[in-house]
Formats: structure tokens, C-alpha cells, sequence
């Protein structure tokens, strides 16, 4: 289980570009591990290193420290494509703790919550905020749903409301789900119809 | 009366074991899960790390595709890409061994990409709720299953409960009315809609299609269609079962046989959306007026009309695109010089696929200089293709032919687009790199795809189609081509 999630303020790191999706965040050709462990290295691998494997100096992940910036602003529709959930665990690893965005695809939102990566979508006009304001203080409020940046007003966001609380908490998801045995056994037992048959 | 139901409903209805509540998503049940190399180790790794086993084996089915070189073995050696796609494919056995899960490995005369052979070997059936880790599960909505991707966490969820927690979706209707013309196909109808919807316009939904185009189309061609959801965002895209799905899959290992399968089909039929049913949201599309199509960004909704020009950029996203792909706005597509040509994957890598690139092919050439392809989705495609000599159409032309395998279409196997090399591809996504860092990826049909693959450009195959049989066309599309191509 990840660390839970309550307040956050760290600093931002802004990439514009929409559609960043989960083939930027971490190639395929890195998804031949079978640890989660260890892909912060691989993240936006493409975009940090040239073919021969050398570090691009003016990629912006290579220069930042990303113990201080835990919080990834980015383009709409983000985290679309693929579902690997290699693509939070990388970015997790990498260092980032949120992402807000104005788009956030689904199968990554889902995949972000159960790492402990905090998914935002927020309106245009606190993205375009963000976005003028890059490296800024911005803190991430799950307690209270909050976005909140200098003085400005707070800008609420929404968490599906189990994921939040799981989140909060460090509910342990799969033991929650565990937990309806006896009623997925009855619903099994009346669900015989759909059973896949054996081979003829 | 009860409330008319949408096909998504009224399947989603069927599986739910807890309701949702405000606090708590619903607990759906899995009839069946798919499982690959890829994206499931970690979480056989979780469930072993708790002490629980696989909840039920009998609906949980392996294959092999993702990491799989294509190219056969030599002195029973497999050429991996690299030793630890060689170890993630052995973990994947072991862990179907251990956990009694059936797996189509090496020796299996089903094994093939995912969500070809899932269908073929009538595992996928209407009404089921089906989950991969992968988000083209919606493929297998083209038989009125609800199939959609997850994560590996929930891959984990799956193996250990057979349930996942789950918020209704939104659906969305997207009817296309009309007939296709020649040389158009689900492909194309697929990039239609996606350039309509937009990158993220299904975000939150779950797609039915439906009209005379869509039912038009055979199961493949649904399944293309279906396949492609994932692409404007959607969870996933469903078509209600019909005479066609019966057929399909009447005989198949898996399904139920003799009278019960008849029983099984009437109440397949029966799960088509009720008349009255409503939807979240709803577009319409002509049919007749879908052209052959082909991306000119690094989006797959980047798609137009081939021959069209490269629109003027809207966003600095756009600009970085059509930078990306060496286009120009303003300009067409089809005159820049393609370097590989790849005929495979999920979405067409099934026998009307091979079928379609190799009426085109026939007694033709693949352009010298350009590497082409083609990679028959599972095995029982390569051996009906290599029945009917589809094999000899390919190699005759240049290209090669491989053995079943996502290949370059995820290009983690070693089968890649090269830097800065243009592809036509008949898979799904055009990403930056997805075919290999720096590679440039054009999204068409496979017939487009073997068009090009002859002239050495971008090409609508219409071209080489009217050539070949001048009397299946009417001088309309013609002119269309012309048109289009001027
Ligand atoms: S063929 Fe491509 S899209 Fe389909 S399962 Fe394989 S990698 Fe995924």
C-alpha cells in the first residue's frame, strides 16, 4: 500500500502538451519487468534520452529535483492509451504524487488511485493559472478536496468517493473486496447460466 | 412496463453482486478474465504475497502475444527481444501452472493476440462481462459483451475475487446509417468516429454502435470497430448480438453446443437495447459518405479522408504533431515516402484482414525499399490464411510473414519501426514511438496499408481495386478517388 494521501504542497512541474499518454509516460519496451519497483527511471524515458541512451540536457525531468516536485500540471486527456498501470508506477517512483490536469483519461485515473498518485481535473481557467504560475507552491487538499495556490480562492475538485476514502485512510482495497465473499458466492450460485462451458 | 434498458445496462445489471452506493462503487461480477504476459505478473505477485489463490481458474484464460518474438525458432530457440521478455513469458507459465489457469502457450494451436483468439475460441460470448489488462478489451464487445481494460491492481482484484469495483458508466450511442462503399471498411468507419468523437470525447462512456453501416459490417469488422473505442477515450463499445453473432460463433470449442447453444441464442438476441431506451449522449454518422482513411497526427483522431489535406494546427499539441510526422498543413499525406508497411494486430489481424490486404497485393509488387509485414493475429488465422495460399500473395510481393503476435504494433518484441521512418500500420495507435522510438505511424485499413505498400506512398486502395475489377466500382467512388487524390 502506498502512503496515504491528506495535504500535499510542493512545488509544480508544467507540461503543456495534451494527450501525454501512457506510451510517453513509460514506452512499451520497458514493460517486460515484473516488478512495479524501479520504473521512475524509465519515466518519459523518450523524452529525457536520445537513441544512444545519453541524457538530453534540456529535458526538463532531467533538471528538476523531483523530491520537490511532487506535483505534475499537465495537457489535457492525460494518461490516455494504454492501460499499463507501469505508467503511475513510474510516475510515483519518479517522484510525483499528483497530477492535475483538465482531462484525465479513465483506465489511468483508476489505475493513479490505487498508487497513491492523486488524479485532479480541474476547469480551464486554474489550469491556465497553473500553468502561468510553473514551479510555485500549489498545495493538493484530499481532506478537503481543495486546490489552493497563493492567495487565490481554493478551487474544489472531485475524487470518487470510495477511492478517496481508501486514499485518506490506506483502506486496503483488495481486502475490502474480499471482504463481499459470501455474497459473490451466493450471486455465483445463481448465476449458473453464464458459466463458461468446458470444451466439447 | 418496466423502464426500456440499453444494452450496456441491461448486462451491467446482470453482474452486479453489491449496488452502488454514493460512498461505495458497485461490485461487478467477471464472467471472463484474459490474461497475457504483460500485464500480470505483479499481480499474481500480490495475491501470492497475501496467501489467496486464483477464485475460479475455469474462467480465467492465458495467451502469450506481447513479448512473443515472431519469428519461429531456430534449434528450439525463440528469438526474445531480450532475456527478461523471456523470463516474463516462462513467469506467465509458471503462473498459470501453479494456479491451474489454461494457457495458449507455444505448443497451443489457439494462441494469438489476445482479443483475436478470445473470440475465436468462443470464450468471449453476448452478455458477458470480460476484462484484460489491456484497453482494446473492448473488442469483445462487438458481441454484446461488456469487455472492457483494467490495471494490473485490478487484474490482481479479478484473479482473487472474480470481481471488480465499478461505477456505472455513461453511454453514448453512435449510430452510423448507410451503406459502405467498396473499399471501405470498419477501419475506416472506426477512424470516422474517432475523428468525430474526439481523442477524449468518450471519456466517461460506454459506446454502442449501431445503424446500418455498423450492422452491415461482419464480426471482424465489428470487432475492429469496437476495438478502437479505447481510442476516443471510452471504456468500452458494445453491439448488440445479432443473426450474424449467432452464426460466428455457432460450433466454436467454448460456447455451449447443439440444443443448448440454440437456448443459449435466444437469449443472446434478447439483450439488444429495448425500443424507447435512452442514452447520455448520441451522434450520428453517414455511412455512404466515409471515404478510406489515414491519421496525419500522433493521435488516432487525427484521422481524415486519404488525400486530404493536413489541417491547420489548433493547439501548440497540434503543431508538435504534424512536426513530429514531417507534415506539412496545407499539404496531403501522400506523397511522402513510407518505409515499412505492417499488416497485424488486434484490431486487424483477423482473416477478412489478410484477406482484404491480399486481394489488393495479388500479382503485384511491394515497392522496393519498403519493408512490409504482415503478422496474422493468432494461429488458427495463420493457418486458415496459409489454406488459402494468403501466405504465398504476401511473400510473392515481398513481403514476410510471420508467426501470430502483437509485433510492431506495441513493437516490444523487437519488431520495430526504425527512427524517423514512416509506417502504415493497421494497428491502433499512432503515439509518438509507439512503433519505436522516433518512428512516424500512419493508422489505415489494410487495404490502404497494401496499396501503400505498392506505390511506396500513402495510397487509398480504391486505386489498385478499380484496377483490378473496374465493374465492382461505381463511377461515382471513381471520381471520388480522383477527387481526392488531385
Ligand atoms: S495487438 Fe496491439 S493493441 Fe492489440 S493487444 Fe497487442 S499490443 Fe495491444
Amino acid at each position: 500500500m502506498p502512503e496515504p494521501i491528506k495535504v500535499l504542497t510542493s512545488r509544480t512541474l508544467v507540461l503543456t502538451q495534451a494527450n501525454i499518454d501512457t506510451d510517453q509516460i513509460i514506452p512499451a519496451r520497458f514493460l517486460t519487468t515484473t516488478e512495479t519497483k524501479g520504473l521512475g527511471a524509465k519515466a518519459f524515458y523518450d523524452w529525457r534520452y536520445e537513441t544512444d541512451g545519453t541524457a538530453r540536457p534540456e529535458a526538463v525531468l532531467n533538471r528538476i529535483d523531483p523530491t520537490e516536485h511532487r506535483i505534475l500540471v499537465a495537457g489535457d486527456n492525460f494518461g490516455c492509451g494504454s492501460s499499463r498501470e507501469h505508467a503511475p508506477w513510474a510516475l510515483y517512483d519518479y517522484g510525483f504524487r499528483a497530477v492535475i490536469s483538465t482531462g484525465i483519461a479513465d483506465i489511468f485515473t483508476s489505475n493513479a488511485l490505487k498508487n497513491g498518485l492523486l488524479p485532479i481535473v480541474v476547469d480551464q481557467a486554474t489550469w491556465d493559472d497553473l500553468v502561468a504560475h510553473p514551479e510555485q507552491p500549489v498545495t493538493v487538499d484530499l481532506e478537503a478536496n481543495e486546490v489552493r495556490r497563493g492567495n487565490h480562492p481554493p478551487v474544489a475538485f472531485a475524487v470518487e468517493a470510495f477511492a478517496r476514502q481508501c486514499l485518506l485512510d490506506g483502506v486496503d482495497t483488495l481486502g475490502w473486496l474480499s471482504n463481499h465473499t459470501p455474497a459473490i458466492e451466493a450471486f455465483e450460485r445463481s448465476h449458473e447460466p453464464q458459466t463458461v462451458t468446458e470444451t466439447a | 412496463m418496466s423502464v426500456p434498458k440499453t444494452l450496456y445496462e441491461k448486462v451491467w445489471d446482470r453482474h452486479l453482486v453489491v449496488r452502488e452506493t454514493e460512498a461505495t462503487p458497485g461490485v461487478l461480477y467477471i464472467d471472463l478474465h484474459l490474461v497475457h504476459e504483460v500485464t500480470s505478473p505483479q499481480a499474481f505477485s500480490e495475491i501470492e504475497s497475501r496467501g489467496l489463490k486464483v477464485r475460479r481458474p475455469d474462467r480465467t484464460f492465458a495467451t502469450l502475444d506481447h513479448s512473443t518474438p515472431t519469428l519461429p525458432a531456430v534449434n528450439g530457440q525463440r528469438s526474445y527481444v531480450t532475456d527478461e521478455a523471456r523470463d516474463q513469458v516462462s513467469r506467465l507459465e509458471q503462473n498459470c501452472a501453479r494456479h491451474g489457469i489454461e494457457l495458449a502457450g507455444w505448443d497451443s494451436d489457439a494462441r494469438g493476440v489476445v482479443h483475436v483468439m478470445g473470440p475465436e475460441q468462443g470464450l468471449t460470448q453476448p452478455g458477458m462481462t470480460v476484462v484484460c489488462g489491456d484497453s482494446h478489451t473492448a473488442t469483445h464487445g462487438a458481441f454484446g459483451a461488456l469487455a472492457f481494460g483494467i490495471g494490473t491492481s485490478e487484474v490482481g482484484h479479478v484473479l482473487a475475487t472474480q470481481c471488480l469495483l465499478q461505477r456505472k458508466s455513461k453511454t453514448l450511442r453512435v449510430t452510423v446509417d448507410g451503406e459502405l462503399q467498396p473499399g471501405v471498411s470498419g477501419k475506416d468507419v472506426a477512424l470516422a468516429v474517432i475523428a468525430a468523437l474526439g481523442f477524449g470525447g468518450g471519456t466517461g462512456f460506454v459506446i454502442e454502435y449501431a445503424g446500418s453501416a455498423v450492422t452491415g459490417l461482419d464480426m471482424e469488422g465489428r470487432m475492429t470497430l469496437c476495438n478502437m473505442s479505447i481510442e476516443a477515450g471510452a471504456r468500452a463499445g458494445m453491439i448488440a448480438p445479432d443473426a450474424k453473432t449467432i452464426d460466428w460463433l455457432r460450433g466454436r470449442a467454448k460456447v455451449p453446443q447443439g440444443a443448448a447453444y440454440d437456448a443459449a441464442a435466444a437469449e443472446w438476441l434478447a439483450l439488444a437495447s429495448d425500443p424507447g431506451a435512452t442514452y447520455d449522449q448520441e451522434i450520428v454518422l453517414d455511412g455512404d459518405a466515409i471515404r478510406p482513411m489515414a491519421t496525419w497526427g500522433t493521435t488516432p483522431d487525427a484521422g481524415a479522408p486519404i488525400g486530404s489535406k493536413v489541417p491547420e494546427p489548433q493547439s501548440d499539441s497540434d503543431r508538435k504533431a504534424i512536426a513530429y510526422m514531417g507534415f506539412e498543413a496545407g499539404q496531403t499525406t501522400t506523397t511522402q515516402a513510407v518505409d515499412v508497411v505492417f499488416i497485424g494486430s488486434c484490431t486487424n489481424g483477423r482473416l477478412p484482414d489478410l484477406r482484404a490486404a491480399a486481394d489488393v497485393l495479388r500479382g503485384r509488387k511491394v515497392k522496393p525499399g519498403v519493408r512490409m509485414l504482415v503478422v496474422p493475429g493468432s494461429e488458427a488465422v495463420r493457418r486458415d490464411a496459409e489454406a488459402e495460399g494468403l501466405h504465398t500473395v504476401f511473400t510473392e510481393a515481398g513481403a514476410e510473414w510471420r508467426l501470430p503476435g502483437c509485433s510492431m504494433c506495441i513493437a516490444m518484441n523487437g519488431d520495430t519501426v526504425g527512427p524517423g521512418q514512416l509506417a502504415v500500420s493497421t494497428s491502433n495507435r499512432n503515439f509518438e514511438g509507439r512503433q519505436g522510438k522516433g518512428a512516424r505511424t500512419i493508422l489505415a485499413s489494410p487495404a490502404t496499408a497494401a496499396a501503400s505498400a505498392i506505390a511506396g506512398v500513402l495510397t487509398d486502395p480504391r486505386v489498385y481495386l478499380n484496377e483490378a475489377s473496374p465493374l465492382k466500382q461505381s463511377s461515382a467512388a471513381r471520381e471520388t478517388i480522383g477527387a481526392n487524390n488531385a
